[in-house]
């Protein structure tokens, strides 16, 4: 069997531009992935921080040994959406990952990947997709293993590499309208950037106050964060070759070794769980606040919130 | 004012044999409908067609002009796509006039299998850019694209004027927040999924709590999605039309919007000056007198229209049922 591939999939969150260079500067001298996802994918307003860190984050990845792939916007509807996509497709030399049917437009035809974005929830999606040239497929969130095991299976044959997400608060649904900007006040156009108050995610409670959503900009994630490390050896079983992790605002050096340890085998699923429950999400924001969950519902066939154990 | 375009096709909903009649002789141009199964993606109890219903209720509307439109509009989990291709298949050999899908693998089976077939793209594909209904039209065939509800009218308009594709969208009904086939929030909070079981906020995960003081919570699954005093009416409980707490709200808010129900009335001649070719109704799961009512209100809106005299509005209006309304996307900018 091959070696699985471990990745970190584009940070979601609208962090300061030096945080979000610093974190893939760290990400290229000291973690373990292999591959890195880069690139604003929830919102175009956000683009223009980032894209002037863009070269020097690739060459210091590439340098590093990692292998860089651009992401695409998972909502293209406006002008300047549009735009953004069609640069990043028409790239040359660039590994471009869809989300959105309209990077599939520019993207068919030529080799890419396709993001967890996309609708890939059968073989014969799958098909149609490798047939438009994808050669590695993120799958969404909310397949159990059953599909993934048929899909895997459908994958190998057509010579495509599956990717899985197995760690991060989970994107649940997207939407026109900016959530941040209404929480205060505000609309889209005139938003001034009030997502980066929250390097997470806002989080929504109900109101029994029971932690449930987080809000993103147009995007709305899960409070819970998807913990597949007891599931790995089943996945890799499977045919699932690689495997994503979501950036969060904790020591993803240290999340991706501990991945890395439970795929090389090097010590258990149950051992990893306890030291990423120890660096987990919330952890410091004292006792008001308990450390945020960890989630594997969907891969189990249930609740998406839930934790089988 | 009058419109410009041609007259566009009344698209209305069919959720029972009963409901597709109802709406046939209020003067719908089209229906629409889905199996009694996963295949559509208004999966709910009670609901849709079996294929004898089907049978019968394509012979009726065939026969007082009406176009049946099924929708085949769900993503097949992987293992499972048998029951959409017999779907497809059926609904073809019983004469529908189109297939609605969203899928991209039954988009590809249907065009495959059966190339004679027109085929409208779901709003469950989430296609709202000029990229994305080029690339239905080209690699599928499909003949017409159900937006999104996240454009403006210009957007609508600037949309039809590059692609030229037939654009069909929603004018009435319910208000969906979240981009729709890209959505798993039900699935979060009940194991269900509105993407592959065609379920949106199962009755079946809907509970209704009341206290000590007559106050009425109401949960999806675990979760809390509102809370009414005492002699308010309880909406019904979908995540995105729920009141949450923030730290900035900590009394609770609608933090997606308030719940409120589309009615693009107002809107009527600017959309069919836009080339809006079709106009869409939602309300599947809608009793029969609602449909009577609905229908007829807006057929005589677009004939108005189409006559170049002013639509009585009025009648629309008042067809909430008290229920607050809003344009949503289409009015601007702002909403976003």
């Amino acid at each position: 069997m091959q070696r699985a591939e471990l990745t970190m999939g584009p940070a979601l969150f609208n962090w300061k531009p030096e945080t979000w260079r610093d974190f893939y500067f760290q990400v290229a001298d000291e973690s373990c992935v292999d591959t890195v996802y880069l690139g604003e994918i929830v919102c175009a307003k956000r683009t223009p921080f980032f894209e002037p860190c863009y070269a020097q984050v690739t060459e210091r990845l590439q340098r590093a040994g990692k292998q860089v792939v651009f992401s695409t916007l998972i909502e293209v509807m406006t002008e300047r959406e549009r735009r953004i996509t069609v640069d990043l497709c028409a790239r040359d030399g660039l590994l471009v990952e869809a989300n959105d049917a309209a990077a599939l437009y520019h993207l068919r035809g030529k080799p890419h990947r396709v993001g967890p974005f996309v609708n890939t929830y059968n073989e014969q999606t799958l098909a149609f997709l490798a047939a438009k040239g994808a050669e590695h497929m993120t799958l969404p969130w909310e397949l159990p293993h059953g599909s993934l095991a048929i899909l895997a299976g459908k994958a190998a044959a057509l010579d495509v590499t599956l990717e899985v997400p197995v760690y991060g608060r989970m994107p649940l649904a997207l939407s026109a309208r900016c959530y941040h900007a209404r929480a205060h006040g505000r609309v889209k156009d005139n938003c001034q950037f009030v997502c980066d108050q929250d390097p997470d995610g806002m989080e929504l409670k109900t109101l029994q106050g029971a932690p449930f959503l987080v809000i993103n900009g147009i995007q709305t994630l899960s409070h819970t964060c998807l913990n597949l490390t007891h599931e790995l050896p089943e996945l890799c079983e499977m045919g699932i070759g690689a495997f994503r992790l979501s950036p969060h605002s904790r020591d993803m050096v240290e999340t991706a070794d501990l991945f890395r340890g439970v795929l090389d085998r090097r010590f258990s699923a149950g051992k990893a769980t306890a030291r990423l429950e120890a660096l987990g999400l919330n952890r410091d924001r004292g006792a008001r606040d308990q450390a945020v969950p960890f989630s594997n519902g969907f891969y189990h066939g249930q609740a998406g919130y839930q934790w089988v154990g | 004012m009058k419109a410009e375009s041609a007259r566009p096709e009344l698209v209305c909903p069919a959720g029972t044999p009963a409901g597709l009649r109802t709406a046939v002789d209020a003067g719908a141009d089209a229906v629409y409908c889905g199996f009694r199964n996963a295949t559509n993606a208004r999966n709910f109890p009670g609901l849709n067609f079996t294929t004898d219903e089907l049978t019968e209720a394509v012979g009726y509307a065939h026969k007082r002009d009406t176009k049946v439109l099924l929708a085949v509009n769900t993503f097949p989990p992987a293992g499972h796509t048998d029951l959409w291709r017999k779907a497809v298949d059926d609904g073809i050999a019983l004469g529908v006039d189109a297939i609605i899908v969203a899928d991209m693998g039954v988009a590809r089976y249907a065009a495959e299998r059966h190339p004679e077939q027109r085929l409208h793209l779901s709003v469950q594909a989430g296609a709202p850019s000029v990229e994305a209904v080029r690339f239905y039209c080209e690699e599928f065939g499909v003949k017409r694209v159900v937006l999104p509800r996240i454009l403006t009218v210009p957007e609508i308009r600037a949309l039809h004027d590059e692609t030229g594709c037939e654009l069909e969208t929603f004018i009435f009904g319910n208000h969906g927040l979240m981009a729709e086939g890209r959505c798993s929030l039900t699935n979060f909070a009940t194991g269900l999924s509105t993407n592959m079981d065609g379920v949106c906020s199962p009755a079946s995960h809907v509970h209704y709590e009341e206290d000590r003081q007559r106050n009425l919570s109401t949960r999806l699954g675990p979760f809390t999605i509102d809370c009414f005093a005492c002699g308010q009416s309880a909406g019904y409980p979908t995540i995105c039309k729920g009141r949450y707490r923030t730290p900035g709200h900590p009394e609770g808010y609608y933090a997606f919007e308030e719940p409120l129900s589309l009615n693009l009335a107002a809107l009527l001649p600017a959309l069919m000056n836009a080339g809006v070719r079709a106009l869409k109704i939602e309300g599947r799961q809608r009793g029969k007198a609602y449909v009577q009512a609905v229908v007829s209100a807006w057929r005589k809106a677009v004939d108005d229209v189409m006559a170049g005299n002013e639509p009585g509005l009025d009648n629309l209006l008042a067809l909430t049922e008290g229920q607050k309304e809003g344009q949503g996307a289409f009015a601007g900018k702002r909403w976003r």
